[in-house]
């Protein structure tokens, strides 16, 4: 199988370790990955705040780039339900890539078919589930699933999870108040599991939440659930 | 009768007089107005949940719900002609208004007509609007609202904020104190018992009941084969109205016809699980046109466009006037619970709110309410006729007036991503310009961020701080190997 990484963009400037994580955790299964390097942005931005016409040339990228692979992974709930629910409608001849594009746990309990991934990492872990992946890509307990597998770690359970963290994209910045005031009960409930570690699927939303974390000099990190997945114990 | 030409956009109160960000500031900030909303949202929310997942053809009730509102929006015009001939011959008179001014000149008109200078409300959002007790008050016509909550709102002096509740704003001492200051026989020792406050509305109410000669209604559904109204409701007050004035007169949106009788099967399954979280309503009335020697006699539907020919030529926005008003949306709205509805600015607040506020006046009127939303799909899930809120958002954005500087930086954005090679360099110079910051930043603070950013970038590092560039994309991770 042909497995394309779509790394995306706001993972490629500020957080690579997370697709560095993402590569390590498919090696150590037995796969290759590819990076084509001629991947941008999935155009989530630009479709959702209104530029739909200035989306349509990423979204006509996208196809270019992926449509070769068997399957392609994104270590992003709201990248892939863009690609997954948008596209089709956005650009047509999209619909048969957006179909072979899964956020990483998907790809790794649907497609591989594996749960456990030899990973350890003994540490305190609180799991948010971002809004796309649960409501859009329903992605269920697929992350959870993988986490429980993990040797050493203790998984303590987030209040009103499934609340939105207030970030919504172009949201936190045309709204701050109300995004603000959602952030702050996001973070309250954070802090009320006593978690030294917070997981998601989507590193924009662990970007506003551990952003308002690290302001309050919380003490606890925000992390893509992949990099949990790469570690082993051992030095790397 | 021959039908008007209806114009293009709705008037009444469904404008934000400001934008929704300005208007949600204060509402943030109103440690009494958070605590009311949190609670009353959170309890009918869990209410809601409880009831819903008792019912195992939920999700084909919501199927059919939906089917039932696609097809009346296909065919409205002809089911508008065949409720007007069903009523009429009923005994009913329907009226057509085009737009708000002419539905409150009808009902005017009608009042007086009828020698009356008060009427007696049910709730009603059509009448909330259309704006109908301020041209009522403007004509010297009293208007009393009934129902317990809307009564609290007009005795305040206040608009509603929540579709099903509308003082869902208020807790009970605030509206003890609303009775006391404004409802002339309240009792003095009147506590903020909820008994005790039902109590004194009851008594307050009831002479105006017993002295009504009109009373204006809205209605929940439109039967177009029968020619019936059907009013839903908890209270008993509603019912009241319906049957003892001698003229009713029911003002009443064009969406909400339903093709026949037995589509309330559906329906009356439907709203109350979604609105008050009940298994079914305590109180519903339907009536058709007059029934001799019972109830009104004189007995009129005032049909209203205002907008909601030009939502219906949106195939994209349409379903948006399949809303049955049960309010679940609001209700697991996390924007609405912090902002309230008042910042909607609109009769119609939350999820569904801003969808169809700036569809009935036009976008470029409401065009900050498209926006008041993190897309987080809450509202799409709860809806009972399936609403597809977060896409009607995402297609009304593209409407909406956007500011000339974000358009400039979406546009140089777009083109620097649209291109593998340019984003591959705005990359390198990204992280290249980013890098010596984020390094002086991790030295003396542990962390590669940001906490204080000038104008536009202070809404986000007001509350959070940002994350700078890793010392190496991914990509030249990858490049390495």
């Amino acid at each position: 199988m042909r497995i394309a990484l779509f790394i995306t963009c706001v993972n490629d400037l500020a957080f690579p370790a997370t697709g560095i994580a993402v590569t390590r955790i498919l090696r150590r299964l037995g796969h290759t990955v590819d990076f084509p390097a001629d991947q941008t942005c999935c155009g989530q931005m630009h479709a959702n705040t209104g530029y739909r016409a200035e989306a349509l040339p990423m979204v006509r990228n996208y196809v270019d780039v992926f449509d070769s692979y068997d399957a392609i992974v994104a270590p992003s709930g709201s990248c892939t339900a863009m690609i997954r629910d948008q596209y089709p409608h956005l650009h047509p001849p999209a619909t048969s890539v957006a179909a072979r594009t899964y956020e990483l746990s998907e790809l790794l309990v649907d497609v591989l078919g594996v749960t456990d991934v030899g990973a350890e990492f003994p540490e305190t872990v609180t799991y948010h589930p971002t809004c796309h992946g649960l409501r859009m890509l329903r992605l269920g307990d697929r992350p959870l699933t993988l986490l429980r597998q993990v040797r050493g770690i203790k998984l303590v359970e987030l209040g009103d999870a499934e609340e939105c963290c207030g970030f919504g994209g172009t949201f936190a910045l045309k709204n701050p108040d109300v995004s603000t005031a959602m952030l702050t009960d996001k973070c309250a409930r954070v802090r009320d599991t006593g978690a030294r570690v917070l997981a998601a699927a989507d590193n924009s939303c662990l970007a506003h939440i551990g952003g308002g974390l690290d302001r309050h000099r919380s003490g606890v990190r925000a992390v893509h659930y992949a990099e949990i997945l790469a570690e082993t114990g051992a030095t790397s | 009768m021959s039908q008007p030409v209806a114009p293009a956009t709705g008037s009444g109160r469904i404008r934000t007089p400001l934008p929704f960000p300005t208007a949600a500031k204060p509402a943030v900030a109103d440690t009494q107005l958070r605590a009311n909303l949190h609670r009353a949202t959170r309890t009918i929310r869990a209410k809601r949940a409880r009831v819903v997942d008792e019912v195992p053809d939920w999700e084909a009730l919501r199927d059919a719900g939906s089917a039932i509102k696609a097809d009346v929006q296909r065919r409205l015009p002809e089911l508008l002609e065949q409720f007007e001939a069903s009523a009429t011959a009923a005994g009913a008179t329907v009226h057509w208004a085009r737009d708000a001014a002419e539905a409150c000149r009808i009902v005017v008109a009608l009042t007086r007509a009828a020698g009356a200078d008060e009427v007696v409300k049910v709730k009603s959002m059509a009448t909330q609007e259309i704006e109908l007790n301020e041209a009522l008050e403007a004509a010297g016509i009293a208007a009393y609202e009934t129902d317990l909550a809307e009564l609290i709102v007009q005795l305040g002096e206040d608009t509603p904020s929540h579709i099903l509740v509308p003082a869902i704003h208020y807790n009970r001492a605030q509206i003890r104190e609303i009775f006391q200051r404004r409802m002339a026989d309240a009792p003095a020792d009147l506590s903020d018992e909820p008994a005790a406050l039902a109590e004194a509305a009851r008594a307050h109410l009831r002479r105006r009941f017993l002295s009504a000669r009109v009373a204006v209604s809205g209605a929940n559904f439109a039967v177009a084969d029968t020619g019936t109204l059907v009013v839903v409701e908890s209270e008993g007050n509603g019912r009241m109205c319906l049957t003892l004035p001698e003229t009713l007169i029911s003002v009443v949106g064009v969406e909400k016809l339903l093709p026949t009788f037995t589509d309330l099967e559906v329906f009356l399954q439907l709203l109350p699980r979604s609105s008050t979280g009940e298994r079914m309503n305590p109180y519903t009335s339907m009536w058709t046109g007059v029934t001799p020697g019972d109830g009104p006699q004189d007995v009129h539907v005032v049909l209203v466009d205002n907008g909601r020919s030009a939502v219906l030529a949106d195939p994209v926005g349409r379903p948006a006037l399949s809303c049955i008003r049960c309010s679940a949306c609001l209700n697991v709205c996390p924007v609405y619970e912090r902002a309230g509805g008042h910042a909607y600015g609109s009769v119609y607040p939350g999820p569904i709110g801003a969808i169809l506020s700036p569809q009935l006046t036009g976008v470029a009127d409401n065009a900050s309410l498209p926006y008041a939303s993190t897309l987080c799909g809450a509202c799409y899930d709860v809806c009972p006729v399936k609403i597809n809120i977060p896409e009607i958002l995402v297609h009304l954005r593209q409407q909406a007036p956007h500011p000339p500087a974000e358009r400039a930086a979406m546009r140089v954005l777009s083109w620097v991503m649209r291109s593998p090679r340019r984003w591959a360099v705005a990359l390198r110079l990204a992280r290249a310009g980013a890098g010596p910051l984020g390094a002086y930043r991790e030295r003396r603070t542990g962390a590669r961020t940001l906490r204080r950013l000038p104008w536009p970038a202070s809404a986000w590092t007001r509350s959070r701080d940002l994350p700078l560039p890793a010392p190496q994309t991914f990509r030249e991770w990858w490049g390495k190997q």
